[in-house]
């Protein structure tokens, strides 16, 4: 149902529908293993930090919010870029970045994919893959999005952006200012608002000044928006499809609100004494890769075996990961020099 | 040889290498239509069109963000920043994007945008449309920082912005741009970063000045030849990277050091530049250095207090005497 003419409310697909939506049982898997494989590497991640004290730093994890990314990728081309935020890791894996090399920046190392000069908040740049970017700074890569879709389309090229952020970056500056220039200059952007309703311990319900983040992008800045559960892959991937269509035909942007929940705290040492168990019990019935796997078990698209299968394959993938960034060196001091200017300090 | 305006020069660069270059575009408040508050960009809407001379809402934030994605895509987009006082409503993508994304991709994103912008200190424009802060962004590494004061500079230091893999912020000088005039080239030319211009030749003091006062230097060098006392001006002309060497070396020569910026004396580019004097040159030096600066208040909008305010040839001229 739509809410009004603009900000439409996307459900998620049926078995039925499947074949309608170019859902073929391989992609269908391929779906169900980017879920699998962030998940895996995000409880690795926070097993390394807390449990076995091998990792410092930040560690934003997206545990709970998988379904986004996977569902979002799923409608891209290789070449269309994403820009991501400081809760990137999932972004990085939906992408195709190895896992590997995630795990390396994690751990500082020069076979990271920024050598370990970003760490944990920019995994998710690795143009290889077309990852454009990552911010550290909530809300900042938006404007920079803005940038890169309008460069794409004065190259005349058929790729888009996707631009991931959080509930947070709503109530900034930049996303304000660069949702208005992409809406006036009509830059070929998709904006994915990952609302997993928190900013740290600060409710999006208390934060944010209009009836709800789709509403404020529809009527302030003027660009269809799409509303999806975010614990639901497949309506992410309608909502995209629907939102990307608009990106690459017609070169104006579109927004997407995916409502979800953040299962851990803002980062790995959040104590949460701000939001009650009995919430977080909630949401935990509605795990988005638990949910994605019954609807492939009971549509009769994958079998338990196939399904630990992959999970067992992941499982390995993802202890060669560890393993191979604890054994990779780090960078030598005396070469950072190197990586200040591109062109030495001279023109 | 012909000889143009600061303005013009500057506009030859950028048409030059628009004509050259497809990727390179710009972008910012009333460059358009308007033709840009100073007319730097006079006439490039209707030579390029709207999709390489692009009008923005008033979104400082946006327009470095923007600069930046495009850099960040292949294109060399040259963003104008109205006044050097709004580069703080823009300088959170200056500091931890503009200037990071290179380093902290390990090498993979390269970043060729320029931010042009302008400081119009003497005009009675007030606290909030006169400052000139060149030392904040000195103090990022990770962009390059050129400030050009003569037609000849501005152009060939604009080109090698614009060409630049690097990010710089270019700061131009509001008074400069039609009371300037001097000799530029008709043919093509660029002019290195990192290379200082000795501006005029002399034996007894080093005036090493940046922007506006390179020309309050050279009056008071002919005022002070009168009597008899030979000044050298050295001009820098990027402080990012900054040429070291000719300064150094000019000190040696003369073994006397003023140093002259428009900026306010804390924390300003002088302190910067005395202080690589003191660590490269301490022992060349037959007196301790002075420093030529605004004083640490904001800057008054009266006219009459402004000119009492902005550092000149008189100040130069008594501090080259006080060390002499």
């Amino acid at each position: 149902m739509p809410i009004n003419d603009r900000v439409t409310e996307v459900e998620g697909i049926e078995p039925t529908e499947f074949q309608k939506f170019g859902l073929s049982k391989k992609k269908l898997l391929q779906m169900l293993e980017t879920l699998v494989r962030i998940r895996r590497f995000e409880d690795k991640v926070e097993e390394l930090h807390i449990v076995r004290g091998l990792l410092i730093g930040a560690a934003h994890l997206y545990l709970g919010e998988e379904a986004i990314a996977t569902g979002v990728v799923s409608d891209l081309e290789p070449e269309d870029v994403i820009l991501s935020s400081h809760r990137g890791h999932g972004h990085a894996i939906a992408k195709g970045i190895p896992t590997d090399l995630i795990m390396a920046e994690l751990f500082g190392k020069a076979t990271g994919v920024c050598k370990g000069l970003g760490g944990s908040m920019h995994v998710g740049i690795y143009m290889k893959k077309g990852g454009l970017y990552a911010s550290a700074i909530v809300g900042s890569q938006i404007p920079i999005a803005v940038g890169a879709g309008l460069a794409l389309k004065y190259k005349k090229q058929d790729n888009i952006v996707v631009c991931f952020f959080g509930d947070g970056a709503v109530n900034t500056g930049a996303f304000h200012e660069a949702l208005n220039m992409a809406s006036v200059l009509k830059a070929p952007v998709v904006f994915v608002c990952e609302n997993n309703q928190y900013a740290i311990s600060m409710k999006a319900s208390r934060s944010v000044g209009a009836r709800s983040i789709a509403e404020r992008a529809a009527f302030a800045y003027d660009m269809p928006t799409f509303v999806a559960d975010g614990n639901n892959v497949l309506a992410v991937y309608k909502a995209t499809l629907k939102a990307v269509e608009n990106a690459r035909e017609k070169k104006e942007p579109a927004f997407i609100e995916c409502r979800t929940y953040r299962m851990k705290g803002h980062s790995v040492h959040d104590m949460l004494k701000y939001r009650s168990p009995e919430e977080a019990e909630a949401w935990k019935k509605r795990d988005p890769i638990i949910m994605f796997r019954s609807k492939l078990l009971s549509a009769g698209i994958a079998t338990k075996n196939e399904i630990m299968a992959i999970e067992k394959e992941i499982d390995g993938e993802i202890e060669r990961a560890v393993d191979f960034a604890m054994k990779s060196p780090t960078l030598p001091f005396e070469e950072l020099e190197k990586y200040v200017y591109a062109g030495g300090g001279k023109t | 040889m012909r000889e143009l305006t600061y303005a013009e020069a500057l506009r030859e660069a950028l048409r030059e290498e628009m004509l050259k270059d497809p990727a390179v575009f710009l972008i910012g408040e009333d460059i358009g239509l308007y033709g840009g508050i100073n007319k730097v960009t006079f006439g490039l809407l209707e030579e390029f069109g709207p999709e390489r001379v692009i009008d923005t809402p008033i979104s400082e934030t946006a327009i470095a963000g923007v600069g930046i994605g495009a850099a960040l895509m292949g294109l060399r987009p040259v963003a104008e920043i109205m006044y050097v006082d709004f580069l703080p409503l823009c300088s959170e993508q200056i500091l931890n994007h503009m200037a990071k994304a290179y380093f902290m991709s390990g090498g993979q994103l390269r970043l060729p945008l320029t931010i042009r912008t302008q400081y119009s200190l003497g005009r009675a424009y007030g606290p909030q449309h006169s400052q000139f802060i060149p030392s904040w962004f000195m103090n990022i590494p990770g962009i390059l920082l050129a400030l050009p004061s003569t037609p000849y500079d501005a152009k060939g230091l604009l080109k090698s912005a614009i060409r630049a893999e690097d990010p710089t912020v270019f700061i131009e000088c509001r008074d400069l741009y039609f009371k300037i005039k001097g000799p530029v080239p008709e043919e093509e030319y660029t002019i290195p970063f990192g290379k200082a211009d000795i501006k005029r030749v002399g034996t007894d003091v080093t005036v090493i000045a940046i922007s506006r006062i390179v020309h309050e230097a050279l009056a008071a060098a002919n005022e002070l030849e009168k009597k008899k006392i030979s000044v050298e001006v050295v001009d820098p002309r990027t402080l990012n990277p900054l040429d070291k060497k000719t300064i150094i070396d000019s000190v040696k020569k003369t073994g006397h050091a003023v140093v002259a910026s428009d900026d306010t004396k804390t924390g300003g580019v002088c302190a910067e530049i005395l202080s690589v004097i003191n660590e490269k040159g301490f022992s060349h030096l037959d007196a301790p250095i002075k420093r030529v600066a605004a004083p640490d208040m904001p800057v008054p909008s009266s006219r009459e207090l402004e000119k009492l305010y902005v550092p000149n040839k008189d100040d130069i001229i008594k501090a080259i005497t006080d060390i002499l």
